[in-house]
């Protein structure tokens, strides 16, 4: 029989199993198989078993032995069947371009190959006798693949396998990231600037004053990103309310592009963070106990000296809780850039969607969403490490 | 504190951080306000002052068959989701509140995880993962979607609210003879509620405002308000939009209104709850 204490533990267990099941199964679950798809490499197995099969038991010198060509000639239409190739195709193309052509052209008449097939192949395209395609097929056998999370850093895999850098124009992801960081970081020191006077100014207030100004900052916290993000979509326009402001005050003659400019981005990302920042701040300051101002007074520090000596150090756990917070929930913005930037304003969040929605490429969204993941979670290592998870609570979902 | 004291802030400081309040206080209301009177607009572009006023484009929003869809789909997922995330997310709570267990930081930070992850992750790893069983594209999934993301939400408020609560009450319920569940009903719920309601109306929120989710795991059958509303930015920007958005700034409002009240009710507003 259970004793008392065994059935409060299996009470408590009752307790959390649903959620902790929920979590496991429809969030854990789901990031690692968004880690797996960073590296995941099922294609070619899957369109050509038994080629791979022989691939793999294949030292990698010159030229396969004629068995795998003649696996090959045997698969390639069965795959263009069962629609396997064109993944693989496709796939393949990504590595390499030309590679899907050359595969489809393969699979129309491989049905038609005799022994030997090897020459088969090549006397259909010379490319089939270049051991460098051969080493591309043999990597591909392999169940992971390192291709997603070098070409995310602007680094590929040469003809023969070694790491080299991507050519010029193709790489744009480590520029990406560095936007994306550079953006996050203007947000945080507007947000800091501005927001800093502002908690000091909530601060002195009495409490039911207090209360009242927040409700000024809160309303826009609940009021979802999309809808204050349109606002400024629609506010910015060319013949919009802000360019006839502007206009009425004879501060402008033609109107102004305000919008898909760098200058929205941050006019918009500004306004959907700035309570995140405020917040924390004013929360901080509450705390600084005016005494210790008036101690320094009486000793004769000036004001200046007050700030810069007693204020200031106080308000540090609040500048570094709104700060990275700031910075964290910047960094993975999509609706915002995507609705008010223009093509060089993009975030990284742009390009996940991207490659999920256009180009239909899982592996480069989910090497991209792993390097945002990481970058992320240094972030609130950090934010954990310097205020303790107390503040995440206020993270309510943004973006 | 304003006693004319040396050290109170010199009162031009005052006076400036004042008009800095006034101006970043306007920023930030003054955008949101601007949609409503443009819904309200006789004509067809989005300039101020308006042509005219008319409820026209508010009668385009409650008739047509997209905009009364995705209310309604709204409307499902959400309150679906918060009956769920409300009633796991209090069970965790108050299993993670009764229990010293090892791990307990560990299990509270993990199930709090999906409010530290970017929303566009969550929402990459949820199509993967739903569309490997058939979730994607479906009302289920949008529910199972923002379950998941607004329990946490529930775990954390209602955590707090049960930090406030004196354990001899439950000793004492316990030695008069009270079970488990009389216990919870007649004990633990009444004293919580303030706490769960509002767990709740956070949780609502989280659900009705979700865009990425949506983005990612809604066809078009699935639409909800701001996916809708973001189809709409895309394609061509009329005043429906506005009217839309500001349907959505009331409900905002509203459940603004909502927690403000549950929290002045609960007493716990007499502290200060951001500090």
């Amino acid at each position: 029989m259970m004793g008392p204490s065994g059935r409060r533990r299996t009470g408590i267990f009752l307790l959390l199993a649903p959620l902790g099941g929920l979590v496991l199964f429809a969030f854990l679950l789901p990031l690692g198989m968004l880690v797996w798809r960073a590296v995941d490499n099922t294609e070619l197995a899957t369109a050509l078993p038994e080629t791979t099969r022989l691939l793999r038991s294949w030292d990698g010198a010159g030229l396969p032995p004629e068995p795998v060509f003649a696996a090959l000639a045997a698969e390639l239409p069965k795959a263009a069947d069962n629609q396997t190739l064109g993944l693989l195709s496709r796939r393949l193309n990504f590595e390499q371009l030309g590679m899907r052509a050359l595969l489809l052209r393969a699979s129309r008449v491989a049905q038609g190959f005799r022994a030997p097939y090897a020459e088969a192949f090549q006397a259909l395209d010379p490319r089939w006798g270049e051991p460098e395609l051969w080493q591309l097929l043999r990597r591909n056998a392999l169940p992971v693949t390192p291709l997603y999370m070098l070409r995310a850093v602007d680094l590929t895999l040469s003809a023969g396998g070694g790491i080299v850098a991507m050519a010029g124009d193709e790489a744009i992801f480590r520029e990406l990231f560095l936007r994306t960081i550079w953006i996050a970081l203007v947000v945080t020191v507007l947000c800091l600037v501005i927001g800093y006077p502002v908690a000091w100014y909530l601060s002195m207030q009495s409490g039911r004053r207090a209360r009242m100004l927040l409700l000024l900052l809160l309303l826009p916290f609940w009021t979802s990103v999309l809808v204050r993000t349109t606002a400024w979509f629609i506010l910015l326009q060319r013949e919009g309310v802000a360019n006839s402001a502007l206009r009425l005050l004879g501060l402008v003659e033609e109107p102004l592009t305000l919008i898909f400019t760098r200058t929205a981005v941050y006019l918009a990302m500004v306004h959907v963070m700035l309570p995140f920042m405020v917040l924390p701040l004013y929360g901080a300051m509450r705390r600084i106990d005016p005494v210790l101002l008036k101690a320094a007074a009486s000793l004769g520090a000036p004001g200046w000296t007050q700030f810069r000596r007693i204020y200031l150090p106080l308000s540090l756990p609040g500048i570094a809780a709104g700060s990275l917070m700031v910075f964290t929930i910047s960094i993975g913005f999509y609706i915002t850039p995507a609705l008010v930037g223009g093509n060089r304003d993009q975030m990284i969040s742009t390009f996940i969607a991207f490659f999920v929605n256009q180009q239909v490429n899982w592996g480069m969204a989910a090497a991209l969403g792993l390097l945002l993941l990481v970058l992320v979670g240094t972030m609130l290592y950090l934010l954990q490490r310097i205020v303790g998870a107390r503040v995440l609570q206020a993270g309510r979902g943004a973006g | 504190m304003t006693t004319g004291n040396a050290s109170t802030p010199s009162v031009p400081l005052q006076h400036i951080a004042a008009a800095i309040s006034g101006a970043v206080f306007a920023f930030l209301v003054l955008p949101i306000l601007v949609v409503v009177p443009l819904s309200f607009t006789a004509g067809e572009l989005l300039v101020l002052p308006a042509p005219g006023f008319s409820l026209r484009w508010y009668e385009l929003f409650f008739t047509d068959q997209r905009w009364l869809l995705a209310s309604r789909n709204s409307l499902i997922v959400g309150v679906l989701a918060t009956l769920a995330a409300t009633a796991l997310g209090t069970l965790a709570a108050i299993g993670l509140w009764l229990g010293s267990f090892r791990g307990r930081g560990l299990l509270l930070a993990v199930l709090a995880l999906p409010l530290a992850v970017p929303a566009i992750i969550s929402a990459l790893a949820l199509y993967f993962a739903f569309s490997a069983v058939g979730l994607a594209n479906s009302l289920a999934g949008l529910v199972l979607g923002h379950t998941v993301l607004a329990a946490p939400v529930v775990v954390v408020t209602v955590l707090a609210q049960l930090r406030m609560v004196d354990r001899a009450l439950l000793q004492a319920a316990t030695s008069l003879g009270a079970g488990p569940v009389r216990l919870f009903r007649r004990v633990l719920l009444p004293l919580i509620l303030p706490g769960v309601a509002s767990g709740a109306v956070f949780a609502f929120a989280t659900s009705f405002d979700d865009l990425m989710v949506a983005l990612f795991l809604a066809g078009p059958g699935q639409f909800t308000l701001p996916r809708e509303m973001y189809a709409g930015l895309r394609e061509q920007l009329s005043p429906t939009i506005c009217a839309a958005a500001t349907v959505l700034v009331l409900v905002s409002g509203l459940l603004l209104g909502l927690s403000e009240v549950l929290r002045r009710r609960d007493g716990a507003g007499k502290g200060d709850p951001y500090s």
